[in-house]
C-alpha cells in the first residue's frame, strides 16, 4: 500500500510541475490541483498508514489498547482540502476573467507594461 | 492577561464582519475602518507594553495543553510585528478612504483589507507551524480579492503571475509540513525545536528545510523566486500595492526567521546558503530598480533588494547580526509602505508613473517634497536616519564572522539603493516635466479640496514621523532588536514558555 501511495504521489506531483510549466493558463490551473492532491496524499502516507481501531481511549482504561490510525493528518488534509477548494474556485474565476478580457489562455502574451496608472 | 494575545486578531475580525453589515455603504465603512485601524493601535501598543514588561505570554486554544492543542505565543518578536502592522494598517486605512475609488469600496474594499490584517496578526501571534499554513492562506486569499478588486486589464494580468507563484509557494510550504509532520509527529514549533534537534535523519532534515525555505523564498521574493513581484505589484491601486509591500513580504520573512532560529537551527551549510542568496538577492533587486521607468517598479525592485539584507542577518546568526535583521526589519515595514503611499500621491499630482513623462515636483510643491525626502533618505542610510543603524549592525557582524562578502554586499547595496534613489530624485523632483494632456475623468491632485489633500498627505506624514523616531531613537528601537535577537538564539525560554516544564 505505501509503495503504490509512494508511486501516486510522484507522479501527482510530476504531472502537476509539467502542467505547471505549461504556456496555457487553464492547464497552469490543472497543474496546481494536482500537485495539492500529491500534497495531500503525502500528508496521509507520511502520517503512518494503520489499519486500526478509532483513536479513542475507553472509558475503564488510561491509555490505547490496540493499534490505532493517527487523526492528526486526516484533520489536515480536511483543512487543505478546504482551503486548496476555495483558492481553486477563485483561480477558475480568475482565469475566466482574464480570458474575457485579454482574449488569450496563452501566458507570454500577459505584458503590460505601457498602460495608465490606477490611484 | 494572556488573553490579550487573541486581542488583535480578534478586534480585526470583529470590525470585518461589522464592515460586511455595512456592505456597499461607502462612507460608514470609511468612519469604521479607520476608528477600528484607530483602536486596533491602541490594544496592539498595550499588548506591546504587556510583554515588554512582564516578559512573554503563550495561550493554548481551547486549553488543550501544549503539543496536542494550538498555541498562540507572544513573545517581543511577534508583539513588535503586531504593532509594526497596526501603525501600517492605520496609515492605509486612512489613505485608503480618500484615495480608493467608491466602486472598490463598495464591492467590499474594507472589509477584505481588515481580513488581511487579521491573517496577517495571526501568522505573527500563533506559535503551531499548521496554523501558520493556515493563517498564511487567509491572508494570501485575501490579497488575491485585493488585487483584482476593480477588474482592470493590467490588475488581472498581474494577478495571475502572483496568484500562480503563491499558490505554488503554498504547496511546497504545505509538502514541507507533511514531511515535518512524518518525521517528528507534532506540529508545536516549541515541541518540535527538541525534537528536530534530536534526529538521527539528518538528510531528511535538511531535505525538510529546504522545502521550508523554497516555499517562504518565493512569498519573501528571494533571488531565483522574486521575478513575480515587481510584474504584479505596480498593478492594484496604491494603498493596496503599500500594504503588499509593507507588510505580504515581510511575513514571508518572518516566518522565514521564526523556523530557521527555532524548528532548524542553520548549520554551516544552510549558513552559506543564505548568505549567497541574500548576495544575489540584493544585486538583483538593485541593479533591476535602476533600470525601470515606472516608480512603481523601482520601488518594487527595492523591496527585493532589502529583503537580502535581512537574510544576509538570518545567515550570519550572530547576536548583532540577527540584532540588525530585527531592527532592518523594523525600519523596512514603515518605510516601504511608506514609498509606495509616495508614488500614489505622486500619481495623484502628475497623472502618471512613468519616470520620463514625470518632474517638476521639488517646483510645484516644495513642501510636500520635503516631506517625501524623508522617506528617501531614510531608505539609503544617511547617518542619523533610520536605515543607517541597522547597517552597523549587519555589518559589525559580518566583520564578527569574518564574512567579507556580506560586508561588500551591505555596503554595494547602499550604493545601488543611492544611485536608484538619487535617479528617482533628479527624474521625478528636480527634471522640468515635458506637457503632457491632461488625463480625462482623473482627479488631479490641485483640483481637490483643501482637507481631502491634507488627509490624503497625513498618512505619509505619520509614517514620516515614525521613520523619524526609528532614527533618533535609535537606541530605544536597538534596544527592542537585541532583546529579540536574544530570544532568537537562547530558544529555551520560548520553549519552556510553551511546553510548561
Amino acid at each position: 500500500m505505501e509503495l503504490l501511495l509512494a508511486i501516486t504521489i510522484g507522479l501527482l506531483y510530476a504531472a502537476g510541475i509539467y502542467m505547471v510549466l505549461r504556456r496555457s493558463l487553464v492547464k497552469l490551473i490543472i497543474g496546481i490541483m494536482l500537485i495539492g492532491n500529491g500534497v495531500n496524499f503525502l500528508i496521509f502516507l507520511l502520517g503512518r498508514i494503520t489499519k486500526g481501531s478509532t483513536p479513542i481511549i475507553p472509558a475503564n482504561s488510561d491509555t490505547f489498547l490496540e493499534a490505532y490510525s493517527d487523526p492528526v493528518p486526516q484533520a489536515l488534509i480536511l483543512t487543505a482540502i478546504v482551503i486548496s477548494f476555495g483558492l481553486q474556485a477563485f483561480a477558475i474565476v480568475l482565469i475566466k476573467r482574464v480570458y474575457k478580457v485579454v482574449n488569450t489562455d496563452d501566458i507570454d502574451e500577459l505584458s503590460h507594461n505601457e498602460y495608465e496608472d490606477t490611484l | 492577561m494572556t488573553q490579550l494575545i487573541f486581542l488583535p486578531i480578534l478586534l480585526q475580525a470583529c470590525i470585518a464582519v461589522l464592515l460586511l453589515f455595512f456592505f456597499g455603504k461607502v462612507k460608514i465603512q470609511k468612519v469604521i475602518s479607520i476608528a477600528g485601524s484607530t483602536v486596533n493601535l491602541v490594544v496592539t501598543g498595550l499588548l506591546f507594553y504587556t510583554v515588554w514588561v512582564d516578559g512573554s505570554m503563550a495561550i493554548q486554544a481551547g486549553n488543550w495543553q501544549a503539543p496536542f492543542g494550538i498555541t498562540f505565543v507572544a513573545d517581543t518578536m511577534a508583539v513588535t510585528m503586531v504593532l509594526l502592522t497596526a501603525i501600517v494598517g492605520f496609515a492605509i486605512s486612512v489613505f485608503s478612504a480618500f484615495t480608493i475609488a467608491d466602486g472598490r469600496i463598495r464591492f467590499g474594499y474594507f472589509p477584505v483589507f481588515h481580513f488581511l490584517m487579521m491573517g496577517l496578526c495571526g501568522s505573527f501571534l500563533t506559535g503551531d507551524v499548521f496554523n501558520l499554513y493556515v493563517w498564511f492562506e487567509i491572508t494570501i486569499i485575501t490579497s488575491f480579492v485585493l488585487l483584482t478588486l476593480g477588474n482592470e486589464k493590467k490588475q488581472l494580468e498581474g494577478a495571475i503571475k502572483y496568484f500562480a507563484l503563491n499558490m505554488l509557494a503554498s504547496l511546497i510550504f504545505l509538502t514541507a509540513l507533511g514531511i515535518l509532520y512524518g518525521l517528528t509527529g507534532t506540529l508545536n514549533m516549541a515541541d518540535l525545536s527538541g525534537k528536530m534537534a534530536a534526529l538521527e535523519n539528518r538528510g531528511l532534515v535538511n531535505v525538510c528545510a529546504l522545502f521550508f525555505f523554497i516555499g517562504f523564498g518565493i512569498k519573501a521574493a528571494l533571488f531565483p523566486m522574486h521575478f513575480w513581484l515587481p510584474d504584479s505589484y505596480h498593478t492594484p491601486p496604491t494603498a493596496v500595492t503599500a500594504i503588499f509591500a509593507g507588510l505580504l513580504t515581510k511575513v514571508a520573512v518572518y516566518a522565514l526567521i521564526r523556523i530557521f532560529t527555532l524548528v532548524f537551527i542553520p548549520d554551516v551549510f544552510f549558513n552559506k546558503v543564505f548568505v549567497v542568496i541574500a548576495a544575489f538577492t540584493i544585486l538583483s533587486g538593485g541593479i533591476g530598480s535602476l533600470v525601470q521607468n515606472n516608480i512603481r517598479k523601482v520601488f518594487s525592485y527595492l523591496i527585493i533588494c532589502h529583503i537580502g539584507y535581512m537574510i544576509m542577518g538570518l545567515g550570519l546568526f550572530t547576536k548583532v547580526a540577527l540584532a540588525g535583521m530585527m531592527f532592518y526589519l523594523i525600519h523596512d515595514i514603515i518605510i516601504k509602505t511608506n514609498l509606495f503611499l509616495m508614488s500614489g500621491i505622486i500619481i495623484k499630482i502628475k497623472g502618471t508613473s512613468d519616470i520620463r513623462k514625470l518632474g517638476d515636483i521639488y517646483n510645484d510643491y516644495p513642501k510636500i517634497a520635503l516631506l517625501f525626502a524623508i522617506s528617501l533618505f531614510s531608505v539609503i542610510g544617511i547617518p542619523p536616519l533610520s536605515g543607517f543603524w541597522p547597517k552597523i549592525s549587519l555589518i559589525w557582524g559580518g566583520i564578527e564572522k569574518s564574512n567579507y562578502l556580506s560586508v561588500g554586499m551591505i555596503l554595494f547595496g547602499s550604493f545601488i539603493t543611492l544611485m536608484a534613489v538619487a535617479r528617482i530624485w533628479s527624474k521625478v523632483f528636480w527634471k522640468s516635466a515635458k506637457v503632457t494632456k491632461p488625463r480625462e475623468a482623473f482627479l488631479y491632485f490641485d483640483k481637490l479640496p483643501k482637507t481631502r489633500r491634507f488627509w490624503i498627505l497625513f498618512p505619509v506624514g505619520f509614517l514620516s514621523v515614525v521613520t523619524l523616531y526609528i532614527g533618533f531613537g535609535a537606541e530605544s528601537i536597538n534596544l527592542v532588536a537585541s532583546r529579540i535577537a536574544d530570544e532568537l538564539i537562547n530558544v529555551d525560554s520560548y520553549i519552556e514558555l510553551v511546553l510548561g516544564k
